[in-house]
């Protein structure tokens, strides 16, 4: 893990404590059952789900796992589900938490790992036109800096959490 | 049949009436010295040389995966809860294959030993104490999803008294493991992730000796005070398991919530208790033994040509002579609070486990209830009946196979 993914842990871990941040089981080593790509890919994302919602917004959580010796920037997502995908991070901003468009994307440390979750880096499903139901799979695409895009299925996940407040981006 | 039970139970009271004053007090007085002796005795020697080699057992963990599901042959953990869903209108195959596969993905994690998929408390997953998580399909989520329903509920039997908030349900989930806090937090995982689906029928929470606190396989004590399963079949395939059909590798559960009138069984001194199983409280021997586990002799007399073990004592009405027919029986005690005047809410969640409910199952019952001693002081309150689908793969979810490629 690079200064910079650990200065992310950490920041989140004490902004946002309680919400799971220091979840021992959310770290780099691969499970093969819950696996959402072959290794043999760049970047790969493990235990990705969405909330579960009629429509609207709602969040896309996983970690992101970078296999080889690179950086890698998720640039850009997309979903048949909603016309507009946004990459969110969720910052303190007067006294509130507030999740707001993270400027770069987000960076995946070389032989490293990236958390996506409730409270903390997420992606952001602007308008969800058909209802994302509990136990469905949920395509979602995840477009890099560096080669092929990252395609996976998402399971919808019933969860109370992740409710920050929306803050549009003023600098996109 | 009820006059003459009504003659061998006016016999026995009368008998064990005149040693009551003298036997049940030294009884009572016997058994607590004991008890007490016993702990003590085992936790002074425990504390000083368990100490430093003691392994913590919430680490242990039983496989979720194989052929069966866990839950059924494994040995039986401290806690268990029993909670019963039924499916919200219009709920069918397609979004019960879906809910099948959240709650098969909670139950391979958390049986693991790891948080579920967006588990807000991770933490409590991390001792699994041999979790087992097991589900069961009860008629109406077979209707519910279009396919001919392998179970029903059971006939019924003159001695129940059954209440609907214990009774019935579409989806059965079984949550087992040897600490309280993990049964906990696994059955509010598998609420989170079913309430979509569902709605929560009856919740029934049970408890059995702690672990470690008897040796592995030892028969548990029921709140009655009597070793309670006893007699169990040893080829489970034969007795649980189904060889064929879409249930293969499955079997059917049949629970049932019997409450236990301490009060009144209080009234009764050892002889009679004693009478009324036809095992003694002590070890558990038939009347006619030495052991816990001598065959009963239903034949031998005593000296007034009575049979030894009566006629309507418990262990001979519920006796299955074919080893192969008898039920899997893995039953969990409840204690669910006091009345103001003291008298408790308690009982056994009897929880049957047969690969065919109308030959195993109900031939017992009916002969229990037509004319076991027993009656007297427990009634049936609860009763519901579940097909428990085979257990799955890695790449599988429960049910798969009862319900994949549907409408």
């Amino acid at each position: 893990m690079n200064t910079r993914s650990a200065l992310l842990v950490t920041a989140t871990a004490v902004l946002l404590a309680g919400c799971g941040a220091a979840t021992p089981a959310a770290g780099p080593a691969p499970t093969t059952s819950v696996e959402a790509a072959a290794p043999a890919q760049a970047l790969t994302i493990t235990d990705p789900w969405v909330k579960a919602v009629k429509e609207g917004m709602t969040a896309a959580f996983g970690t992101l796992v970078n296999h080889t010796d690179s950086p890698i920037t998720v640039v850009a997502g997309a979903s048949p589900l909603s016309p507009e995908i946004e990459l969110h991070e969720v910052v303190e901003s007067d006294n509130k938490m507030i999740m707001r468009p993270k400027d770069g994307g987000f960076v995946v440390p070389a032989r490293g790992s990236h958390e996506l979750k409730p409270g903390g880096d997420h992606i952001m499903l602007m308008g969800v036109k058909e209802e994302v139901k509990p136990g469905a799979e949920i395509p979602l695409t995840l477009t890099l800096q560096e080669g092929p895009p990252l395609e996976f299925t998402a399971v919808g996940k019933d969860f109370a959490g992740a409710k920050e407040d929306y803050q549009p981006g003023t600098d996109h | 049949m009820a006059e003459q039970r009504i003659t061998r139970r006016g016999l026995f009271a009368a008998g064990a009436a005149t040693a009551v004053g003298t036997a049940a007090g030294t009884v009572a007085g016997t058994v607590a010295g004991t008890v007490a002796g016993t702990m003590a005795g085992t936790s002074a020697g425990a504390s000083p040389s368990g100490a430093a080699t003691e392994v913590p057992s919430g680490t242990a963990t039983e496989p979720f995966h194989g052929v069966h599901q866990a839950g059924i042959a494994t040995s039986p953990q401290a806690h268990a809860v029993f909670v019963a869903f039924d499916l919200k209108r219009g709920t069918g195959r397609e979004p019960i294959a879906r809910l099948m596969r959240l709650l098969t993905d909670d139950a391979r994690r958390l049986t693991l030993g790891r948080g579920a998929l967006a588990d807000t408390e991770p933490e409590l997953a991390a001792s699994p104490a041999r979790l087992t998580v097991t589900f069961g399909f009860g008629p109406g989520l077979f209707e519910a999803a279009g396919v001919d329903s392998p179970v029903r509920q059971l006939p019924e039997f003159e001695t129940d008294k059954l209440e609907d908030r214990w009774s019935g349900g579409d989806l059965l989930v079984q949550i087992c493991a040897d600490d309280p806090l993990t049964v906990a937090h696994a059955l509010r995982m598998v609420v989170k992730d079913a309430r979509a689906f569902a709605r929560v029928r009856w919740t029934q929470r049970g408890f059995r000796r702690g672990a470690h606190v008897q040796p592995a396989g030892a028969t548990q004590r029921n709140l009655m005070g009597q070793l309670d399963g006893t007699v169990n079949p040893a080829d489970l395939d034969r007795a649980v398991w189904l060889g064929q059909g879409p249930l293969r590798g499955g079997t059917t559960l049949v629970l049932r919530r019997i409450r236990m009138d301490l009060e009144t069984w209080d009234e009764l001194d050892r002889t009679g208790r004693e009478f009324t199983i036809g095992r003694r409280l002590a070890d558990g021997a038939p009347l006619t033994g030495r052991a816990e586990h001598d065959e009963p002799d239903f034949g031998r007399l005593n000296r007034l040509g009575f049979p030894v073990i009566s006629e309507y004592a418990h262990i001979r009405r519920a006796r299955v002579d074919d080893p192969g027919a008898r039920m899997l029986r893995r039953p969990y005690n409840y204690d669910d609070g006091l009345a103001e005047d003291g008298t408790p809410d308690s009982g056994l969640l009897f929880a049957a486990y047969q690969a065919d409910v109308d030959k195993q199952f109900v031939p017992v019952q009916r002969r229990l209830a037509e004319g076991d001693l027993l009656n007297e002081w427990i009634t049936a309150i609860g009763s519901a009946v579940f097909a428990i689908p085979p257990g799955c793969a890695p790449d599988g979810w429960i049910g798969e196979t009862l319900l994949a490629d549907g409408p």
